[in-house]
């Protein structure tokens, strides 16, 4: 459903992205792992439309979205959760969630809160907060939110920027499980970057690795878990080699 | 005249006009928060509603159907500065687009001398304005038709971004502008929309004010003043603190006023602007920790 090809993407003159190609079939979880300032952040950007690449393409369902803005790939239902969650502190917890239907509001008004609902099920916890400002959440609480903003959107395509960041193993967990079941209940095609390695491996169905702007290791995220390399830099292998 | 009823008095006609610089005041924090711009503009869309209404009023249009076609007016003007001077420039610098608004001020000042004059003008007063007695002292229902117009108007201001779906995305966009557009809201069109309503607010206070000081082609440039000394009070951001900063001016000149010399009066609140900015540059209430979005 998404095919990346030749990226290459600039922070004004920092080339940062130096010609990522990959492809994606619906229904796959595809994580993306590497260490700090490789540019993960920068490649989901550049899909979600924040970022202009300035060379190669983009095809999103056969069309090009390359050059779209960030509003117009909302709405072909490309979402992205940005790393740090980015709540809106001063709305409350279902006003978050219902902007996260923004794009959709003026024809879906009747079943937005079936939808809402429908996240509440998926996460119980914020049904009882939902009038809390989302400034006062917890960590974990707030990046339940952010996915439930997400998925208010009714993504086809799912994108979310290290969603396990500064969470507890056991809601790490949680999250992983959740991808998963959207995956299962509404073939949600979801794009995991990660610092948490093994969480992400586990989960996903194919993986690659960046470094420095480029795709180091791709392929099935069970072959990645046992390359010597993947090991070594990022599930504590035994050797003392320093990631590249 | 005994000085409880004159106190009164004063307390009246500070809380009218300080009504009038509230209503220009959150004009000027609405479009700073969401387009970053200090529009001092604003204080003219008081002077354009005013002069739209008398002209209206003098072509025998009713009154109600004459104000509120002033305010659509204005509101449309409004829009149409937003998506012709502050819209191709938003990625300018600020002092760049401070001269714009600045620019465009001057602008409808001087298109408002070519349409109107330079004579003063009055627009009757909404009802009649038999002056009512209390405690001494004389209240005209033209300053209870100010206050009482300005407060509905903030509080439909509070409902419309706290309450309504498009009031929120507003909001979105000024807590966090990037998160907002990942949602498919536009920045742009809030821009718009934060401008239209800023310029409406502004219009029903030249209306409501003409009745009570008439209208002169000039009369924006100070209004804008005192309302951004107001807005500066509540540290630009800030609303409520920008509605009692308002008031405070208000009561401030009328005391000036009443118990010195009229003179002064400008110069009493420029004089409370220097003070805020020198002791207290975020404003006289803003929190501890002075996020500024
Ligand atoms: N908006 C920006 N402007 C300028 N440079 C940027 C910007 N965003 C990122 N960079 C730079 O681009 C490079 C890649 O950043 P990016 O955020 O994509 O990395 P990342 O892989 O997501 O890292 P992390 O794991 O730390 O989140 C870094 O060197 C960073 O300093
Ligand atoms: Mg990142």
């Amino acid at each position: 459903m998404l095919q990346v090809k030749d990226v290459h993407t600039y922070h004004g003159f920092l080339h940062v992205l130096k010609g990522i190609s990959f492809e994606l079939n619906k229904g796959e979880i595809f994580a993306i792992v590497g260490s700090n300032g490789a540019g993960k952040s920068t490649l989901l950007g550049t899909i979600a439309g924040i970022y202009q690449q300035r060379e190669g393409s983009i095809t999103y369902e056969g069309e090009d979205i390359g050059k779209q803005k960030v509003e117009a790939i909302v709405k072909k239902g490309i979402c992205l959760v940005p790393e740090r969650r980015q709540i809106f502190d001063a709305l409350s917890v279902k006003d978050n969630m219902m902007l996260g239907a923004y794009h959709r509001y003026r024809h879906s008004k009747r079943t937005l809160q079936k939808d809402i609902d429908r996240c509440y099920e998926l996460f119980p916890k914020l049904k009882t907060m939902e009038d809390r400002p989302g400034g006062l959440l917890s960590g974990g609480e707030q990046q339940m939110l952010a996915i439930a903003r997400g998925l208010m959107s009714n993504p086809k395509l799912m994108m979310l920027d290290e969603p396990s960041l500064g969470l507890a193993p056991l809601i790490v967990k949680d999250i992983m499980n959740i991808l998963d079941q959207l995956r299962e209940e509404f073939g949600t095609t979801i794009i995991l970057v990660e610092q948490n390695v093994k969480a992400a491996l586990k989960v996903a169905d194919r993986a690659c690795v960046m470094e420095r702007g480029e795709i180091a290791i791709e392929g099935e995220s069970k072959a990645l878990m046992k390359d010597p390399r993947v090991r070594d830099a990022y599930l504590g292998g035994k050797s003392q080699s320093i990631p590249v | 005249m005994e000085l409880t009823s004159q106190f009164i008095q004063l307390i009246f006609s500070g809380l009218t006009i300080g009504s009038i610089y509230a209503l220009v005041a959150i004009g000027f924090v609405i479009t700073y928060n969401i387009t970053g711009v200090l529009n001092f503009a604003q204080g003219d869309f008081a002077m354009l509603g005013a002069m739209l209404a008398i002209t209206f009023v003098s072509m025998d249009i009713p009154m109600g159907l004459g104000i509120i076609l002033s305010i659509g007016i204005v509101v449309l003007v409004g829009g149409i500065f937003e998506r012709t001077a502050i819209y191709p420039a938003r990625n300018a610098s600020l002092p760049t687009l401070i001269i714009i608004t600045l620019g465009v001020a001057i602008a409808i000042r001087g298109l408002a001398i070519l349409i109107w004059g330079t004579q003063p003008r009055s627009l009757p007063p909404f009802t009649e304005n038999n002056p009512i007695n209390v405690l001494n002292a004389v209240l005209l229902p033209q300053s209870i038709w100010a206050v009482g117009i300005s407060v509905v108007s903030l509080i439909a201001m509070h409902y419309f971004f706290n309450k309504t779906f498009i009031g929120k995305a507003v909001t979105a966009c000024v807590v966090n502008r990037s998160a907002a557009r990942l949602m498919g809201i536009k920045p742009e069109w809030m821009s718009f929309i934060s401008i239209a309503v800023s310029a409406g607010l502004g219009a029903i206070a030249g209306i409501i004010i003409a009745p009570i000081s008439g209208a002169t082609y000039e009369m924006g440039l100070m209004i804008g003043m005192k309302a951004f000394v107001a807005a500066v009070i509540g540290g630009l951001t800030n609303a409520p603190a920008a509605i009692i900063g308002a008031f405070m001016i208000g009561i401030l000149e009328s005391f000036t006023e009443g118990l010195w010399t009229s003179g002064y009066k400008d110069a009493i609140s420029f004089a409370l602007l220097l003070l805020v900015l020198f002791f207290m540059p975020n404003g006289l209430f803003a929190k501890a920790t002075g996020k500024r979005v």
